[in-house]
C-alpha cells in the first residue's frame, strides 16, 4: 500500500490536515463556534469556484474567501467572536450569501468550460485527497504543521479568554483580537483541510474528534492533544479503508470513522446528570 | 434557456411582468416559490426565534444524503428527502434536548450529525456514479425546472406544516419565549421541540427541491431575522417575515428571467439585502432614539 505514491501523498497531506483539525477544533468546540468552522468551510467552496472563474490557483480563492467569510461574520454579530446561541442567525446569513456567489461563480466558469467546472467543483465539495501531487502534499503539510504551530503559540490566552473572557479582559489579554486571530487561523485550516476532505466534510474532521475529546476528558492540553490524535488516527484508518475497499470514497471513510468515535466517546462518557 | 427566450427588460414594468407570466415555467416557479416563501418565513421566523439557526441548516443539508440515496434505490427524490429530515430531526432533538450538555457540547453534536450526512450523501452519489451532473441542481436546486406535480406536493406539505404550527402555536411560542417557565408550567417542551424539528424537516425537505439542498437557509433566516430586527411584536414580525420572504422570491426569479444567471444567486442575494437593510434601519432607529 505504502508502494504507491498516492498513497504516500495522502498520507502525509491527510496527517497534518487532521492534526490542524483535530487542534483548532478543540479550541472551536471550547468557544461555542462550531457553526462558524461549519460556514467557513462551506464558503470554501465558493472561492474555489471564483478562482476557477478567473483562472487563478484555486487555492488562492480558498484561502481568500475563508477569511474574508471570518472577518464578515465577525462584523454582522458583534457578539460572534464569542461564540453562543444567538449569533447563528448572523451567520448562517453571511454563509447562504456567499454560498449564493458560488452559484452565480459557477454560472460564470460553466459558460467557458461546462464539464471542467462541474468536477472541479465536486472536487472542492467533497475532496481528492488520492489526487494529490507531491508538491500540494508537501504544501498541505507545511500549513498544516503551521497552523499548529500557530494554535499552540496562542493556546494559553485563547484558553484564558475563552474560559473566562470577562476576567482574562481585565488581566490585559487582548480578548478581541486573540478572537479575530482564532477565526483567520480557522479560515486557513478550513481551506487547507477543503483539498483533503471537501468543503462539505470538514466539519466532521473539526468538530467530531475535538467533540468526542471534549466528552473523554476535562483537562485542556490533554484534550487538546487526544483531539489531534484521534483526527489523525480516523484519517489513517479512513484512507486504509478506502484503498482497501474501492468504491468507498476517502472522505466518506474518514469522517463516517470521525464521527464514530465521537458516537463511542458518548456512550463511554459517563457523566452524571445535572 | 434564456438565450433562446430573447427576455429583454423594457422600462415598462407591467409589459416585463406579463411578459413573464406568459411561460408556464415561470408560473410554475412564481407558484412554487410563493408556497415555499410562506412556509420557510413561518418555520423561520419560529426557528430565529428558538435560536435553532445551526439545527435548520443541519437538517436543510439532509436532503442531500436524502435524494443521493433515492436515486441509488430508485424512488422518488421526495420519499429520501423526508426520510433523512426525519432521522436528522430525531437525532438533534436526542442531542439538543439533553439539558446534560452546554450549547457548545450540544452544537458539537449537530454538527457531527451533519458531518456523517454528507458523507453518507457522498457515498451514496460515488456508488450511484455519473449523477454528478445531477449534483448542481441537488445543491443549488432548480427553481425554473419545476413540474405541476411538484407544485401540488408543495402546496400539500405546506398545508400541513402550517395547520400543525398553527395547532401548536401557543405552547410552542410559550416554550421558544422561556422554555423553564413553560416546563414548570407544565408544557411538555421536550415534546414539542421534537416536534418543531420535524416541522422543520419537512419544510426544508420541500424547500430545497426548489432553492436546492444549500440555499433553503436564504429563506428560512434573512426574512425572519430582518422582520425581528424591525419589530419586537411577535404577529407584525411574523407578517412581516411572510410578506419580506415572498418579496426576496418575487424579485429573485423576475431579476433571474431577465439574465443568464441562475436564480438561486438572485434569491440569496436578495435575501441578504435585505437583510442588511433592514440592520442598518434598526441600527438607524436606535440611534435617533439615543
Amino acid at each position: 500500500m505504502l508502494g504507491q505514491e498516492f498513497m504516500r501523498n495522502a498520507l502525509l497531506a491527510g496527517t497534518f490536515v487532521a492534526l490542524a483539525c483535530g487542534v483548532s477544533g478543540w479550541f472551536v468546540v471550547l468557544r461555542g463556534q462550531v457553526f462558524a468552522g461549519d460556514a467557513l468551510s462551506h464558503v470554501a467552496f465558493p472561492g474555489a469556484l471564483a478562482a476557477a472563474a478567473a483562472g487563478v490557483d484555486q487555492r488562492i480563492g480558498l484561502f481568500v474567501a475563508t477569511i474574508a467569510a471570518g472577518a464578515a461574520i465577525g462584523m454582522l454579530g458583534r457578539g460572534v467572536l464569542a461564540g453562543g446561541r444567538g449569533n447563528d442567525t448572523a451567520i448562517g446569513i453571511a454563509f447562504t450569501f456567499i454560498l449564493g456567489l458560488g452559484v452565480f461563480f459557477l454560472a460564470l466558469a460553466g459558460t467557458s468550460a461546462a464539464g471542467a467546472s462541474g468536477i472541479a467543483g465536486a472536487h472542492t465539495l467533497f475532496g481528492s485527497i488520492f489526487g494529490l501531487s507531491a508538491g500540494e502534499a508537501r504544501l498541505a503539510a507545511a500549513v498544516g504543521l503551521g497552523a499548529v504551530l500557530a494554535t499552540a503559540a496562542i493556546a494559553r490566552p485563547l484558553l484564558f479568554s475563552s474560559v473566562a473572557p470577562d476576567v482574562a479582559a481585565a488581566r490585559g489579554v487582548p480578548t478581541r483580537l486573540l478572537a479575530l486571530a482564532f477565526v483567520a487561523l480557522l479560515g486557513v485550516v478550513a481551506a487547507e483541510a477543503t483539498q483533503a476532505v471537501g468543503a462539505l466534510l470538514l466539519l466532521g474532521l473539526l468538530a467530531a474528534p475535538a467533540a468526542a475529546a471534549h466528552r473523554l476528558t476535562r483537562a485542556p492540553f490533554a484534550g487538546v492533544a487526544l483531539a489531534g490524535l484521534l483526527a489523525v488516527g480516523v484519517t489513517w484508518g479512513g484512507l486504509v479503508l478506502a484503498y482497501e475497499i474501492p468504491s468507498l470514497p476517502p472522505s466518506t471513510a474518514i469522517v463516517a470513522l470521525a464521527v464514530g468515535a465521537y458516537g463511542v466517546a458518548a456512550l463511554l462518557d459517563g457523566r452524571p446528570h445535572r | 434557456m434564456a438565450d433562446a427566450l430573447d427576455p429583454t427588460l423594457s422600462w415598462n414594468v407591467v409589459h416585463d411582468a406579463g411578459e413573464l407570466l406568459e411561460y408556464h415555467f415561470m408560473v410554475n416557479a412564481l407558484l412554487a416559490g410563493s408556497v415555499v416563501a410562506v412556509m420557510a418565513g413561518v418555520v423561520g421566523w419560529l426557528m430565529v426565534l428558538r435560536g435553532e439557526a445551526f439545527a435548520g441548516h443541519t437538517l436543510s443539508m439532509m436532503a442531500f444524503p436524502g435524494a443521493a440515496a433515492a436515486a441509488l434505490v430508485g424512488v422518488p427524490g421526495a420519499w429520501g428527502y423526508f426520510l433523512f429530515c426525519g432521522a436528522g430531526a430525531g437525532a438533534i432533538a436526542r442531542i439538543s434536548g439533553s439539558e446534560r450538555f452546554s450549547w457548545s457540547e450540544q452544537s458539537a453534536g449537530i454538527g457531527s450529525v451533519q458531518a456523517l450526512a454528507l458523507a453518507l450523501g457522498f457515498l451514496f452519489v460515488s456508488l450511484y456514479g455519473g449523477v454528478l451532473g445531477d449534483l448542481e441542481s441537488l445543491l443549488f436546486g432548480d427553481l425554473l425546472g419545476v413540474s405541476d406535480g411538484q407544485v401540488l406536493v408543495l402546496a400539500i406539505v405546506a398545508a400541513i406544516a402550517l395547520a400543525a404550527l398553527a395547532a401548536l402555536a401557543r405552547p410552542l411560542l410559550f416554550a421558544s419565549v422561556d422554555a423553564g417557565v413553560a416546563a414548570a408550567r407544565g408544557v411538555p417542551v421536550r415534546l414539542l421541540s421534537l416536534a418543531f424539528l420535524l416541522l422543520l424537516g419537512l419544510a426544508v425537505g420541500a424547500t430545497s427541491q426548489i432553492t436546492g439542498v444549500l440555499l433553503v437557509f436564504a429563506l428560512l433566516v434573512a426574512p425572519a431575522a430582518s422582520a425581528q430586527a424591525l419589530t419586537a411584536r411577535p404577529l407584525v414580525s411574523l407578517a412581516l417575515t411572510v410578506a419580506l420572504a415572498l418579496l426576496v422570491v418575487w424579485l429573485g426569479l423576475g431579476i433571474a428571467y431577465f439574465s443568464i444567471y441562475p436564480a438561486g444567486f438572485f434569491v440569496a442575494t436578495v435575501a441578504f439585502a435585505v437583510y442588511v437593510l433592514a440592520r442598518l434601519i434598526a441600527y438607524a432607529r436606535a440611534r435617533a432614539l439615543g
